[in-house]
């Protein structure tokens, strides 16, 4: 019988994998971009182990409206890529400096 | 038994691939692993009795935004050297914090404290006689009305901002302007001219 505890732990461990991921790939922009995906997941995982053990719905309509938003985000944070890329030739984060942040 | 066996083989294929996606050099091929991540959980949503939401995964994530991913990175010209340099230096930061989230997590998860009894009681409790998708639906437009029409405004500023951002105006295209051509007048146009008609006295002759 699967438990709660196995959904949470492969959230736990995805939640994990997507940070690394974030702190591995500094400078390339769409790798970032998919960590954010894996870290999304992660918390879809949490929902969905929590929506069956409990028997409660709502946790798998919040997961539909989280679906929802990582689209949109990864479409615009591909446009903002695209349009990147056209003015500046390169998607690599540290050259992104003209602020001086 | 036999259940607990699909859902670790698919959970380690999801790890190891969620590991690639992180790791492997060439953007290509991270996004061809977070096809094989998403998958994989669409797998262990439906073994999780999400159907639909299983369905969902792979239709909009595999289906469309993974194209999307697979289409920019092919657009882009990418300079594989220098988006990896740092990768090793970050890798000796970036591993033992992920290691220690990963470690406090699971602490907080194997300390009882969310034990399948000790959880609260249901307050949208999932009727045993309805299929997900249909139970799903009964929800989603009644209770949660709202949400699901500010989820569809969020999409509709996506596509607005997608279409924005990426939009460029070249200079000597040929293009109409609806409004130029509604706008016009008679009297900007047409100019009647009297032209004095020929006699027909030299044919007549």
């Amino acid at each position: 019988m699967i438990e709660l505890s196995d959904y949470l732990v492969l959230g736990a461990i995805l939640f994990a994998l997507g940070m690394a991921g974030i702190f591995l790939n500094r400078k390339n922009a769409i790798v970032l971009l998919m960590s954010i995906e894996l870290i999304l997941l992660a918390v879809n995982f949490n929902f969905i182990g929590f929506s069956t053990f409990m028997g409660d719905l709502a946790g798998q309509v919040f997961v539909f409206f989280i679906l929802t938003v990582a689209a949109a985000e990864s479409a615009i944070g591909l446009a903002i890529m695209v349009v990147l890329f056209r003015n500046r030739g390169t998607i690599n984060v540290g050259d992104l400096d003209s602020m001086k942040g | 038994m036999i259940e607990q066996l699909i859902f670790y083989v698919f959970a380690l294929v999801l790890l190891f691939a969620a590991t690639m996606v992180i790791t492997v050099r060439n953007p290509v091929h991270a996004a061809l692993f977070l096809v094989l991540a998403f998958f994989n959980s669409a797998v262990l949503w439906v073994m999780a009795g999400a159907e639909f939401l299983g369905i969902v995964l792979v239709l909009v994530y595999v289906g469309a935004v993974m194209v999307l991913f697979l289409f920019v990175v092919m657009m882009l010209d990418l300079n594989l050297g220098s988006l990896r340099e740092g990768f090793m230096r970050h890798f000796y930061i970036g591993v033992p914090i992920a290691v220690l989230m990963a470690v406090q997590m699971l602490l907080v998860v194997g300390s009882g404290l969310f034990a399948p009894e000790t959880l609260p009681e249901a307050r949208m409790p999932i009727p045993e006689d309805a299929g997900n998708t249909h139970m799903l639906g009964s929800v989603l437009y009644t209770v949660y009305v709202y949400p699901f029409e500010l989820a569809a405004v969020i999409l509709l500023v996506a596509i607005i901002a997608a279409i924005m951002l990426t939009l460029r105006r070249r200079e000597g295209t040929r293009h109409q302007d609806p409004g130029k051509q509604v706008r016009v007048r008679k009297a900007d146009r047409l100019r009647v001219v009297n032209i004095p008609s020929a006699s027909r006295k030299s044919e007549q002759e």
